[in-house]
């Protein structure tokens, strides 16, 4: 195949500097519908309670509900109170800055599995050095002070040991 | 070819704003539905594909939350695609084709209440010469319409008398959202929004699912008393840049419908994805419907036009007349794009070959 020939242009376009990029930059503006199922959880929150949902075919209770057992398709159809306390399922230690975060490294993310509920909440766990943390450990729930409270889980600060013996793998290794 | 004929369908009732669900609560009912009209549970449908676009939803892979709605236990068979569930349904025909399944659910949703739609739809378009400008896809379909007025394909009287043909025919759809009209009179009375579109000229903005199943051969005939025998179904696509294209005509319908065989024997009715009341008489003339040919009994995407959901409604509004016996021949279309860039066209029939 013959290369195209060059395009030929105006003498005043020779030479120039190439356009190596453009800037447009692009900004869209939602009002996102959290949904039923996620509203009640969310308002759960912003009073110190944590809600699962069970489902009425397998039994699970799903954390944080969105509305449907995502394993059967179905609507969840019972509301579970749960207990801010609970099992590390599993964790990272995170050793690189991320942009936006403030916290100091290394640091701990980790799945929480609050006693009683089938799936795990993402959150942080402090108040431990983190070389210590282990899946099975106990955990609860710090929450922020009541004045800042919101629909958020952002609203759990973290979760901090309590000293409690840790759970035998056997009994959270489905949740793993 | 194998014969895969529509054999169920379902939507939901479409509105303007569906404020209290998240998109898996306003698509599960749809899927139940559609599923139960055929009594089939998930573990049956050998594949499924859906068809949604994060633009709409604003949040990144929201098809994967929704397959909590579809039960995706044991593992399934699963497919999507950022466009109309119409192109999803024919990913599932190919795959039926192919002999790897012989059911398939496919489905299509969309919000697009949460951002502002005429904004969301220019991140659509050529991302150098076109986006940057932000071009609403009101102004779009208008420049496509003063090309037609233009070159004499349709008149104002015309589009008012589609824009209240439409939204009357809609009165008997329960799922619809605008069911009425003033007289085309009136409606020409009203001002121009984007000239020389009015905004009976333009569809609603609408929040809506919906979902059909696929079913192959003695499969189809075993689920449904009269299936509807998808007997062509083809799809093309037109140049990104607007200038290269003859917008008063649709070359991609055309070529799209004679592939499907539109013309190879009379049509009944057809439910055409025209957006824009002077796209219907493009897609008519691309599509060589005469004057007998019913238009959108189902009052069209005039009355109800969930976005990535439309095109799929088409299909499925003209299966259920052909399993009622309402009509033998039927002909299906759904657009996606800037002024009807891509276009898929699918003839349905209810009798046997």
């Amino acid at each position: 195949m013959t290369p195209p020939s060059p395009l030929t242009l105006p003498a005043a376009l020779r030479d120039v500097e190439p356009v190596r990029g453009v800037r447009t930059p692009a900004r869209l503006d939602y009002t996102f519908t959290a949904g039923r199922a996620t509203s009640r959880f969310l308002r759960g929150i912003a009073g110190k309670k944590i809600y699962g949902e069970r489902c009425g075919t397998c039994g699970k209770v799903i954390l944080p509900p969105r509305g449907s057992c995502p394993n059967d398709g179905v609507p969840t159809s019972e509301q579970v109170e749960l207990p801010d306390r609970g099992i590390v399922t599993t964790f990272c230690v995170v050793n690189v800055k991320f942009s936006g975060s403030a916290m100091e490294l290394p640091y701990v993310c980790a799945t929480v599995l609050p006693d009683g509920a089938d799936m795990g909440l993402f959150g942080l766990v402090q108040e431990i050095p983190f070389d210590q943390i282990r899946m099975g450990m106990r955990v609860e729930a710090v929450w922020v002070d009541d004045d800042e409270l919101t629909h958020d889980l952002a609203s759990i600060k973290w979760w901090r040991p309590t000293g409690e013996p840790d759970a035998p793998y056997d009994s959270y290794r489905e949740h793993v | 070819m194998r014969d895969v004929a529509v054999v169920a369908f379902a939507q939901s009732h479409h509105v303007r704003r569906e404020q209290y669900r998240n998109e898996v609560e306003l698509l599960m009912p749809v899927l139940h539905k559609v599923k139960s009209e055929v009594g089939l549970d998930q573990t049956q449908i050998d594949f499924t594909c859906s068809g949604s676009t994060d633009y709409l939803a604003g949040s990144a892979f929201s098809f994967v939350s929704t397959l909590d709605g579809v039960g995706a236990r044991p593992p399934i068979s699963e497919s999507h695609v950022e466009m109309d569930g119409a192109w999803a349904l024919y990913e599932a025909w190919v795959k039926i084709q192919t002999g790897m399944a012989d059911t398939a659910l496919v489905y299509g949703y969309g919000k697009s209440s949460p951002g502002a739609l005429r904004d969301v739809l220019s991140r659509q378009l050529d991302p150098y010469y076109m986006a940057p400008l932000w071009p609403d896809s009101v102004g779009l379909a208008a420049l496509q319409a003063r090309a037609c007025l233009d070159a004499g394909v349709t008149t104002v009287e015309e589009m008012a008398a589609i824009a209240a043909r439409s939204r009357r025919a809609a009165a008997a759809n329960e799922y619809a959202q605008l069911t009425s009209s003033a007289d085309p009179e009136a409606l020409l009375a009203g001002p121009e929004i984007a000239a020389p579109l009015r905004r009976h000229d333009c569809p609603p903005v609408t929040d809506g699912a919906a979902a059909v199943i696929l079913a192959a051969g003695d499969r189809a005939r075993e689920l449904a008393a009269r299936p509807a025998w998808i007997r062509g179904i083809d799809h093309r696509i037109e140049a990104h840049a607007l200038g290269v294209r003859d917008l008063t005509t649709s070359v991609s319908t055309r070529l799209a419908g004679d592939r499907a065989g539109v013309g190879d024997r009379p049509v009944d009715l057809a439910e055409l994805h025209a957006p824009f009341t002077h796209q219907e008489v493009v897609v008519r003339e691309a599509l060589g419907l005469g004057d007998g040919v019913t238009i959108n009994p189902s009052g069209g995407p005039l009355a109800a036009n969930p976005l990535i959901a439309a095109g799929l409604i088409r299909i499925g509004e003209a299966a259920t007349r052909i399993a009622r016996g309402d009509a033998n021949r039927a002909v299906a279309h759904a657009t996606s794009g800037p002024c009807l860039q891509q276009n898929l066209v699918c003839v349905l029939e209810g009798g046997e070959r």
